[in-house]
């Protein structure tokens, strides 16, 4: 494997809790209000290489937004770094230090400002940066606009006389044009329809064959990631569960919940046969407010056992992937 | 042969805007037949829920349905009584939206909601009430279903509301369920879950079901029968197996092309150019034709209704039908 590039190193992020009006009064009142914070990212080591597209996968409210957005130095985590060749994205203070990593988002809508017009969006952040002059400002932007097939012609318009897909290629364009190394893609095409999704997977794969671009892949839709990624990782309850090349993690998956997870998703299936086509993972996630001891997914796991109640598992190399898993810990028994 | 349950014939549902005049549905037509699962797939604002609503009789101005017919139970429902309407809706037919939030007061606990909508069309006392929610509730696969209705909606998970939601569209066991997107907020496994259960559901209690969607492969694994709708135009419908197998129309082929999972994984996915018309602006004939690999000047005509074995494609070259195409 080549040298890392981008690691995500013991990254935890605890997001603490909100007091609303509601729970000022009550304990003005002198009710006991409890106030728990959400751990959303726990504990979690990445590392991504030049070029490579690493897939994060899990049920939402998982982590993989909030881990997206540590990778992109666009939040501060609360413990743990990232860094870029070396070098933090991020300084203790919570001030982003790269323009090298950039993120496009699921709502490109939400995420372009309606009153500039796709000229301004794209020219900004180079301008500001240096990576272009206001007077070569045109020429530059439009050269973006080529690469995510867009019309040049379309420099003078505003984001709400586009539609989605076309909205989705600016909100990418406006992330190539600040020059990155690595793009983190938040779902991507989620908000997008059927035949629009694939033009825009279509786009990010000629973007890295044409531009060498690394990407951290979020998504919740399996097939999506498999098509894309090189290897993929599980996420379950802020914690990455299984990670491997997609080949494998696909073909052979280790995780109890990667399992379950894969089994659980209606196929598009053309044979008359029917029979189990999908088995759903029973029960609920539990809440991130209050996650339970040991294994994350000891409450909904077929297999599950004292141990892993008790403990929770380390990710430890299984077969061609790292499966954090008691079962590959020597046994989901506690010891005598 | 006896009537099917319900029966939409060439429906025409528009909007009169200030833009000017929106065919949200131009000319649809379908059966569903009791313990069926018609699956509606199309992409947004190709008109399902518009169909749906029409169904209801829940279009309001500046919408009408212009023409057509639709058949319920042998009775026409268009242009009947507001008030007899009113009366079908929640007992013979229900629907369930893809935000529950829509559809449950947030100020009253379940239970109590379910009361009132069991009281909307019949009389219960009390302890039938509550036997009757319990006995849905718990059809719909919610664990522990009396700790339920004590509780308020927003103090259940999306995946709970949603099947309180779908309990209140049973409890008056309607002959059939108008479901749009309901599972489409949802998360995967969540989403399988229900669409599991709802597939047993229908079948043991025997309800008709139409189940709007844009996910082909939640209609493969539920729906009996599929329509394709594009630009508020019906392009395909049959059997969905074999539909989505050997797919007639252009459109539902290019869809099923694109799919990641049918390709090898990194190549680039067959893509249907352009984006979909607006309903102001369609063009002449097929919908579908400017984005079309198999289009010709012929297609700027209306096309014919292609009929083969129980499936049948508008389209002037329709794809070869499956019995033809390599197996
Ligand atoms: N800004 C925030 N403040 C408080 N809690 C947050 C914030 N952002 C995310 N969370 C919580 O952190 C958890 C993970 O969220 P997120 O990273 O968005 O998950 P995902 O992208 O996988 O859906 C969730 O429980 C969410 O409610
Ligand atoms: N109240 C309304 N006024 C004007 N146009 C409407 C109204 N409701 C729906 N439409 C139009 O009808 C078309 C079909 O909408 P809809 O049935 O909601 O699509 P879908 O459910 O397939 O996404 C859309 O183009 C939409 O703009
Ligand atoms: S550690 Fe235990 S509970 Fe967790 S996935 Fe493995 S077997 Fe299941
Ligand atoms: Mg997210
Ligand atoms: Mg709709």
């Amino acid at each position: 494997m080549s040298d890392p590039h981008l690691v995500i190193d013991r990254v935890s992020k605890r997001f603490d809790p909100r007091v609303t009006l509601g729970d000022r009064i009550a304990a003005r009142l002198g009710a006991r209000v409890e106030l728990r914070g959400v751990q959303a990212v726990r504990d979690v080591s990445l590392a991504i290489a030049p070029g490579e597209t690493l897939g994060l996968v899990g049920e939402s409210g998982c982590g993989k937004s909030t881990l997206g957005r540590m990778a992109a130095g666009i939040m501060a985590p609360t413990s743990g770094t990232v860094r870029l060749e070396g070098r933090p994205v991020m300084s203790p203070g919570g001030t982003k230090l790269t323009t090298r990593v950039q993120t496009v988002f699921q709502d490109p809508f939400a995420s372009l400002n309606p009153r500039m017009s796709v000229g301004e969006i794209l020219a900004e952040g180079p301008v500001a940066h240096g990576l272009t002059t206001r007077e070569n400002a045109r020429d530059y932007v439009a050269g973006w606009l080529d690469r995510v097939g867009l019309d040049r012609s379309y420099v003078g318009r505003f984001p709400h006389q586009f539609s989605g897909g076309q909205r989705q290629r600016i909100a990418i364009a406006r992330a190539l044009a600040m020059q990155p190394d690595v793009l983190v893609c938040d779902e991507p095409v989620a908000s997008l329809d059927v035949s629009i999704q694939a033009q825009i997977i279509n786009l990010f794969l000629k973007l890295r064959r044409e531009l060498g671009l690394t990407y951290l892949f979020i998504s919740h839709d399996l097939g999506v990631v498999r098509h894309i990624s090189d290897r993929v990782a599980i996420m379950y309850l802020g914690r990455i569960v299984e990670i491997g090349t997609a080949d494998a993690l696909y073909a052979d998956p280790r995780h109890p919940y990667t399992q379950a997870l894969l089994a659980s998703v209606p196929r598009l299936m053309t044979e008359d046969a029917v029979g189990a086509e999908f088995a759903p993972i029973a029960g609920e996630i539990p809440s991130p407010l209050a996650p339970p001891p040991g294994c994350p997914f000891h409450t909904r796991c077929p297999a599950a056992g004292p141990r892993c109640v008790a403990e929770m598992p380390d990710l430890v190399p299984t077969g061609a992937q790292r499966v954090a898993c008691h079962l590959y810990t020597g046994g989901v028994e506690l010891a005598a | 042969m006896t009537e099917p349950l319900l029966q939409v014939r060439d429906l025409h549902t528009h909007f009169f805007t200030r833009a000017g005049e929106v065919k949200a549905v131009n000319g649809v037509s379908f059966s569903v037949d009791r313990g069926r699962v018609l699956g509606l797939v199309g992409e947004s604002g190709s008109g399902k829920s518009v169909t749906g609503y029409s169904i209801l009789g829940l279009i309001d101005p500046p919408g009408r349905i212009v023409s057509g017919s639709i058949r319920f139970e042998g009775r026409e429902l268009v242009g009947l009584d507001p008030d007899e309407l009113r009366a079908l809706r929640g007992r013979r037919i229900a629907m369930v939206f893809q935000d529950a939030t829509a559809t449950l007061n947030p100020v009253l606990t379940v239970g109590r909601q379910m009361t009132l909508a069991i009281r909307a069309h019949e009389r219960a006392s009390d302890r039938a009430a509550r036997d009757l929610a319990l006995d849905v509730l718990k059809k719909v696969g919610i664990p522990d279903p009396a700790s339920r209705l004590n509780t308020y909606p927003h103090e259940l998970s999306g995946g709970m509301r949603q099947r309180v939601a779908i309990a209140v569209a049973l409890l008056h066991r309607p002959a059939l369920i108008v479901a749009d997107e309901p599972t489409t907020a949802l998360d995967v496994s969540v989403q399988a879950q229900i669409i599991f259960e709802m597939r047993d559901l229908v079948r043991s209690l025997g309800t008709a079901m139409i189940w709007i969607t844009h996910d082909l492969a939640t209609v493969s694994s539920l729906a009996d029968d599929v329509l394709v709708m594009y630009a508020g135009r019906m392009v395909e419908a049959g059997p969905t197996r074999v539909t989505l197998r050997a797919p007639r129309h252009p459109y539902t082929a290019g869809l099923l092309a694109s799919v990641p999972s049918r390709n090898p994984k990194g190549v680039d996915l067959p893509q249907i150019p352009g984006s979909t018309p607006s309903l102001l602006r369609l063009p002449p004939g097929c919908p579908f034709q400017p984005r079309c690999p198999r289009a010709t000047p012929v297609c700027r005509e209306d096309p014919p209704r292609v009929v083969d074995s129980g499936r049948e494609a508008l389209c002037h070259h329709p794809l070869p039908p499956a019995s033809q195409a390599a197996a």
